[in-house]
Parts: structure tokens; sequence; C-alpha cells
């Protein structure tokens, strides 16, 4: 039988036309999911006002009444849901970027006032500064996030902040400076001293202040 | 480099699919699924040769089934080949002896190939057949058949296989699956592109064989490899899609591994032999299309099968880390319900596009058996179980292959 060539060149067209169709549906639900990025930008951005608007209320409110897991899980969920976008959507995303360097900005200032809080009120936490790097120059970087991970939830008050080592943001390029982190990746600043290299759970354990042996819920999480 | 090999086997893919439907929607015209008893122009004498190995179980019922046969006992020829069995074949053979039209062979063990050789050897009518053991002839299957060869051009043609009483998960599957290949059939007989003309009830006038002599050894596959040179010498097979043969599947996983195995090989061993015919327009779409497809099938499936093991291999490694890091003491993670965490990749939508092309051919091939759209959850298992074994039996093909090691019949 003779080859029907412009069958051949008609399929190719209509193939193609699928293609370009899944293209286009994919970067449609994108851009849904960088708009819901954005929002969460602006809500952000209404927090940092908040969060300065509160440093300025400490000094005239009684402790009792400052929320003291302030930001914690919106925190949570953008931390997930940028780790989740730099997967899929690529790290050099400008949105991502964007958003990364926002997220650090907030990190830093609930750092800021729940220390500004322990020093105040007393309360029970304790802070890591975590400086990572996904460029490939930190092959621990993986594995030490998982062991703070796992300390978090072991510890409901030790707050872990995260920050990439890369990130062209002058307020981490600050920290960096000020707690002098080197190249020698993962870093991790434990009670404002830093510890250089890959910390496991026991050394980290041995650093951070004991934590008041309230940590009924961590028991709890064990027995799980 | 990798993304962009994905992305091409799954453009070929989706074409494949795509060429299907068009010819489908080119030619939808000249279906025709015929209900009652067909009056053929003329009867052309027929030879059906049974070739058995140990089929003691199912002889009975395929030769009642061509006793049965609709098409005058003079026209018809039964030849049963015994092919050295081991159990009682031959003696259940003899006691069809009795009838006028049937004849019993008795030979060494050799292959099926020279059992119909054998027959082929006897043959003294205008066209001839296979019926294998296994199978069993719709009593209007041979009036149909034949009118195909009306036209004087159509050198073969070959019947619609149907699943008979599938009993278990594997034979449903197998249902859809050859109700499937009933419309990819039928598109490859409007192509004029048919690479098998299967052992269950394909009739080829007596002719072919002077031009392009007897069967062969084929790697096990003579059905493939005959259709293979018949190509070759441009000789017309045509696809019967409402000529009805029912034929019994594997039951199990273990048989039905030996079966796809067994093809798969007979399929990449018949087109290296047959490698010169590839993409050589003067082949038609059998060079251009079908075998092309058939290797964009395999190649794709052993890449999709690759990148899975090798997601595996991260997977555990990520695991170990985890383990190494944090100990056992690993917290459940349950997947976020929130719409943000679905995958919108365009492979996904590219999936979607391929399966529900799939589906659609599914359901086409459904409507040529049956008569009428049938929906039925078996299309889910048969895809879902298909994705998981298919990779396993092609990768051993393939395996086999390089080391020419040619996968028994049973």
């Amino acid at each position: 039988m003779k080859v029907d060539w412009k069958k051949y060149v008609i399929v190719f067209f209509i193939t193609s036309a699928l293609f370009l169709t899944a293209i286009y549906l994919s970067n449609y639900f994108n851009n849904r999911k960088l708009e819901n990025l954005k929002s969460i930008q602006d809500k952000i951005s209404i927090d940092i006002l908040s969060t300065e608007t509160k440093f300025t209320l400490l000094q005239e409110l009684a402790c009792k009444e400052v929320d003291k897991t302030f930001l914690s899980d919106e925190l949570n969920e953008l931390a997930q849901k940028i780790e989740y976008s730099e997967r899929n959507l690529g790290g050099q995303n400008e949105s991502v970027t964007d958003l990364k360097k926002y997220y650090s900005l907030l990190q830093i200032k609930d750092y800021l006032l729940m220390r500004r809080l322990k020093e105040r009120c007393g309360i029970k936490s304790n802070f890591i500064l975590y400086f990572y790097s996904n460029t490939g120059d930190c092959p621990e970087c993986g594995k030490q996030g998982l062991i703070l991970t796992a300390l978090r939830e072991k510890y409901p008050e030790l707050r872990v902040y995260s920050f990439d080592y890369h990130l062209d943001s002058p307020a981490v390029r600050a920290l960096i400076s000020i707690y002098k982190v080197g190249r020698d990746l993962p870093g991790l600043v434990i009670d404002g001293q830093l510890q250089p290299g890959p910390q496991t759970i026991e050394e980290i354990e041995k650093l951070i202040p004991p934590l008041p042996k309230n940590i009924k819920p961590t028991e709890e999480t064990e027995k799980n | 480099m990798i993304t962009v090999v994905f992305y091409i086997f799954i453009f070929l893919s989706i074409y494949v699919q795509v060429f299907f439907l068009v010819t489908f929607l080119e030619r939808r015209e000249e279906i025709h699924r015929r209900e009652g008893r067909v009056i053929p122009s003329r009867f052309p004498s027929i030879t059906i040769a049974v070739p058995c190995w140990n089929e003691e179980q199912t002889l009975e019922r395929t030769m009642c089934s061509l006793l049965k046969v609709d098409y005058p006992k003079d026209k018809l020829h039964i030849f049963l080949v015994d092919d050295g069995s081991t159990d009682s074949t031959l003696e259940r053979m003899r006691t069809f002896e009795k009838y006028s039209n049937v004849k019993v062979f008795h030979k060494e063990n050799g292959g099926k190939y020279t059992a119909l050789n054998l027959a082929l050897g006897y043959c003294q009518t205008e066209v001839f057949g296979c019926l294998d053991a296994d199978s069993f002839a719709h009593p209007e299957a041979l009036r149909r058949l034949v009118t195909y060869f009306d036209n004087p051009q159509v050198m073969a043609v070959a019947p619609s296989i149907i699943v008979d009483h599938p009993r278990n998960i594997f034979e449903r599957c197998q249902k859809i699956e050859y109700e499937w290949a009933v419309y990819i059939k039928k598109m490859l007989g409007f192509l004029g592109g048919i690479h098998v003309a299967p052992g269950p009830l394909s009739l080829f006038r007596r002719q072919v064989f002077n031009v392009i002599g007897s069967y062969r050894p084929a790697h096990n596959t003579e059905d493939m490899e005959i259709a293979y040179r018949m190509q070759k010498h441009h000789l017309k097979i045509e696809q019967c899609n409402d000529a009805y043969v029912y034929t019994i599947t594997p039951n199990s996983i273990k048989k039905l591994f030996k079966q796809r195995l067994r093809w798969i090989y007979g399929f990449l061993n018949n087109t290296m032999d047959y490698r010169r015919l590839l993409f050589k327009p003067q082949f038609g779409h059998f060079a251009i299309f079908t075998v092309p497809a058939g290797l964009i099938s395999v190649s794709s499936v052993l890449y999709v099968f690759g990148r899975i093991i090798g997601n595996l291999i991260e997977w555990v490694g990520d695991k170990l880390n985890q383990i190494s890091a944090v100990g056992w003491n690993l917290s459940l993670s349950f997947p976020h319900l929130d719409w943000f965490y679905f995958n919108t990749k365009s492979v996904l939508f590219l999936f979607l596009f391929l399966y529900g092309l799939i589906i659609v051919s599914i359901l086409i091939g459904r409507y040529m058996t049956h008569g009428k759209f049938k929906f039925s959850p078996a299309i889910f298992y048969f895809i879902i179980i298909y994705s998981f074994l298919a990779p396993f039996w092609i990768v051993k093909a393939v395996w086999d292959t390089t080391r020419r090691k040619n996968p028994s019949w049973r």
C-alpha cells in the first residue's frame, strides 16, 4: 500500500497541538501556584509590619498578653511551599527567589522578637540558625535538615531558622557576617555560637541549653 | 538530555495513538459488524490445520467448534496434526476420523511450524488456514472471513480473537487487551500494515505459500514471520473484525509472562531478521508505521522502567540517609491535601492525554466486538496490571535477545 505522507504530517500537527496544550495547562496551573505564593508574599509583608508593631508594643504589654507561638504556623506552611516550589519550578525561578528573601526576612524578625521575649518574659525557647546550600557544595545539608526536623518534632520549644547561604539578601548576608559563618556548610548557630560542619542529634542536644522538663508533648510524641 | 529523551518517547507514543484514531475517523464507515448469517459470493474450498502438542484438554471443544462452523462440508477439510504428543491427544484425534472431511496425521515432535508444513504439503484447497487447539471458531467465522477474498488483491485474512470465558483478573485484563487489539488490528488492516496473521483461524490463499514458501521456525512466532514475509512480497493481509475466534488465555502471571516473553522475543527477532524493510516506503505503512510503532512501545516501556528503577534506588538511598541521620524513629508524613501540592508538570497532562487516547481506543475496540460502548472497571485493571507486568517481559525478551536464548512455548 502506498504511504500516505499527508496523514503523517496531519498526525504530527495534532500530536504537537496536544503537546502544546499540555504545556499550556502546566503553565496555567504553575502560574496559579505562583499567584498563591504571591498572596502568601503579601501576607508576609503584613506580618512583617505586624512584627514591627509588636516590637513596639512589647515595651508596653504584659508578658502574658504576648502570643508566644507568633508566626510559627505561617512560617512552617510557607517553608513547605517554598521547598516544594523550589523543587518543582526550579531554584532559579525569580518568584521563588523573591519569596525566599521575604521568608528569610520574616524568620530574622521572628528570631529577634522571640529572643527579646525570652529575655523579657523568660519563655523557654531555644534557637538554632541553620545555614545551608542546595547548589551542590554541601553534601551533608540534606542529612542535617532531616536531623533538625527530627529535633523540632522532639522539642516543640526549639525554633529552627533556615537560611540559604547563597541567597542574595542583605539581611541574610548580615547574619552570616555577624556569626562569621564560613563556607564550611552546613553552619549551625546554637545559642549564639557558630558550630561549623554537620552536627549529629546527640551533639546538638548537648549544645542546646537544657529544655524544661515539661516536655510532655515530646514524651507523647515519642510514644506515638 | 534525559528529559529530552523522555519527551521524545511520550511524543511518539501519543503520535501512534493519534495515528490510529485518525485512521478510524477516516475509515469508520467501512467498519461493519454483521450480526446474522452471511451469504458469501462463493465458497472457496478451505483446509484448516489443527496442530496439536499435548492438547487432550481442549482438542474436543476445538473440533466441535470446527464441525459446527456454518460452511459447506464438502468445501471444508480439517487436518488434525499430532506433533508428537506425549498425552492422549492422538487417541482423541482418532475419534474424529469418522467424519469424512477430517484427516489425522502423526509426526515426531518438531514444533508448530513443522506440523503446519506437513498439513500444507497435503493441502489441495484454494484456501489454507490454521486453528490453534486452544481456540474455538464462531459458527459464522469462515463465511465472514471468505468474503474478503472477493477482492483478488487480498492474500490473507485474519479474524478477531476474543478471550473465552475469562475467570480471574488476569484473564479479564487479557479480554480488554484482545478487544483493544480488534480495533488496532482493523486499523492496521486499513493501513495494509498487519504484522501478525495469528494462529487462531487466519486464512491464506494457498498460492501464498507457492510464492513465499512454507512456515519457518521464526523464533517460535511463525504467525508473525509469515506476515512479515508476506509484507516483504507485497501480499495484502486484511482484518475481518466480525469473524470471531474464542481462545483460552494464560490464567496466571507465570503463564502470561511466558507467552508474552515469546511474543516480544519473536517481534524483536523477526524485526531484526527483516530489518532491511524498515523505513522503506515501498513496503508501505508496515515498514514506516507498524514495526516502528512496536519498537517505540518496547523502547518507551524500557526507558520508563529504567527511570522507575532509578527513582526507586534514589528513594531507597534517601530513606537510608534518613535512617542513618535520625534512626528508625521516623515520623509518618501524609501527603498534603492542599491543591498547591498536586503535580502540574506538563508530563502529567501528556500522560493523561496518552491514557485518555488508550481508553478511547479500548472503548472503540469493545464497540467493534460487542456492538455497543461498554465501560468496564477491567479497563483500569488492565492498564494498571499491564503497566506493572509488561516491563518485566519486555526486559527479559531484550535480555534473551542479546543472549540469543529462544524462549520455550510453555
